[in-house]
């Protein structure tokens, strides 16, 4: 048991680590597609830091306790992600509901604590976060099942990644190809990519959530988005790019995913808040619909 | 024969090497807050974008002031925005840092003898580096930066110090110029 959860720290230190690494190296391809040359490659392990070594203010209690259940929550959550086939910290636990409940946990954490601030700039954003999770977990959450069906009714990551390296079945990327692509939509929604930004919208509210927070607990929260990021592109790796046999394998899916994201929200304005609802509750609903009918009823997976 | 034996540094003397380490993240990720208050403010997009590219110095922009770092004062300042500059100084979190852009935070400029613009911006907040000229250019911004780095690695950017231990003196220059730094209005109440 104890072997267990120091793994599973290890886990989440190893994505902090990895997400802050490849954070870096795409600010500096994102500034190469600026004709920039970009900062150095170890930027966002200097702001982590340098937050960390700075003195801030408090906001009363609640703002100081949400930051540190924010973190908990998501390094608990990380703790349960299989990173390879052989990497695992709680075998048999790593369901996809235990994800989608504890994300939830983080969340409500960093929102009990802007809210905690006072600032109203604050409340927009909260507000603007949830509604943006409630439209993109409708199509995603559609797409999930719709491989739950398929793969034998089993909803463990890790076994939903083994299913798609077995020989004769495509990764769900490819056999489910509409819902591929609402899924990478609605990674986009999760990672607050630009168009889907608009909770954050540095010029509109002034980074929302994140907007009463400096020194410590803005670096708190740099870390949890950094491991929030890890759970989110590596929940995509294993559910629709077949998981990772070794350690090298993942780490390059893992580079593709998060620099195509990048490059594809470079390129990008920002969505208002009806806008990010109403799109994805069209197309990417639509399609998920779409998918789930044809491969479940008709039974046509490629 | 010298003693080998491992003596142990003083409380002082760490909290001195803790900070040197604090500097190195600090001088290497600097983020601003910009107060775009007259025309210095057009030579920041340039150095931002492509043609001198300060994120390369990991500098960057910062929407509220809790996050930033350094305090962009990007040119002349009347008295009712010299109060909003007061209130968001005060409210950035320690250690901080002022620049001061072009010969108006410096000596007025030439806004000397208006009756509604400040003179001598170090009088009311403590400024760390000016970069002069009306206006100064872009190489000129970019050194000021750099000269700014310098000064936190040298432990000469001590202007937040300075405001603590000479807050009487500031808050009195305040006051004579300003009769009141409270403001008024919807988002203060």
């Amino acid at each position: 048991m104890v072997v267990n959860i120091l793994v599973g720290l290890g886990v989440a230190l190893f994505g902090f680590v990895l997400q802050t690494a490849m954070g870096g190296i795409n600010r500096k391809i994102v500034a190469r597609v600026q004709k920039r040359i970009g900062p150095k490659w170890y930027q966002e392990f200097i702001d982590i830091f340098k937050l960390f070594s700075k003195r801030s203010v408090s906001h009363g209690w609640i703002f100081d306790f949400g930051v540190i259940m924010a973190l908990g929550g998501i390094i608990a959550t990380a703790m349960f992600m299989p990173v390879t086939a052989n990497i695992i910290a709680f075998e048999g636990y790593d369901n996809f509901f235990i994800f989608v409940y504890l994300l939830a946990v983080g969340m409500l954490g960093m929102a009990m604590s802007a809210s905690g601030s006072g600032n109203p700039l604050a409340s927009i954003g909260v507000m603007r976060a949830l509604t943006t999770m409630l439209a993109y977990e409708v199509p995603f959450m559609i797409v999930v099942m719709t491989i739950i069906k398929l793969t034998g009714g089993t909803s463990s990551v890790s076994e939903i990644a083994a299913f798609q390296q077995i020989a004769g079945n495509n990764w769900f990327i490819i056999a489910l190809p509409l819902g591929g692509i609402v899924a990478i939509i609605s990674l986009m929604g999760m990672l607050g990519k630009k168009p889907f930004e608009t909770y954050i919208a540095p010029a509109e509210i002034a980074s929302g959530p994140m907007v009463e927070y400096g020194g410590k607990q803005l670096g708190m929260l740099f870390v949890m988005h950094e491991i929030t990021v890890f759970i989110e592109v590596s929940l995509f790796i294993h559910l629709f790019l077949g998981g990772a046999a070794t350690l090298g394998v993942y780490l390059l899916k893992y580079f593709l995913v998060y620099t195509a994201l990048n490059l594809i929200s470079s390129v990008y304005a920002r969505f208002k808040i009806d806008q990010v609802v109403v799109f994805f509750y069209k197309w990417p609903l639509f399609m998920a619909v779409t998918q789930a009918i044809i491969a479940i009823y008709l039974g046509w997976v490629i | 024969m010298k003693s080998t034996k491992f003596s142990p540094m003083t409380q002082e003397q760490i909290d001195k090497k803790w900070w040197e380490i604090g500097n190195y993240f600090r001088r290497n990720s600097l983020w601003m807050l910009m107060y775009c208050t007259g025309c210095c403010a057009i030579e920041l997009p340039p150095a931002m974008t492509s043609a001198y590219d300060m994120e390369r110095l990991g500098m960057g922009p910062m929407a509220t002031p809790r996050q930033a770092d350094v305090l962009l004062v990007t040119g002349y300042l009347s008295l009712k925005t010299l109060r909003r500059l007061i209130y968001t100084y005060e409210q950035m979190s320690e250690p901080k840092y002022v620049v001061g852009f072009g010969s108006c935070t410096i000596n007025g400029g030439i806004y000397h003898d208006s009756h509604a613009v400040i003179n001598k911006l170090d009088q009311y907040i403590p400024v760390d580096v000016y970069v002069a000229g009306c206006m100064p250019n872009t190489e000129a911004v970019m050194n000021g930066f750099t000269d700014l780095m310098g000064m936190i690695k040298n432990k000469t950017a001590r202007g937040w110090l300075d405001y603590k231990e000479r807050n009487d003196w500031y808050k009195k220059n305040q006051l004579d110029s300003l009769g009141e730094v409270l403001v008024h209005d919807e988002f203060h109440e």
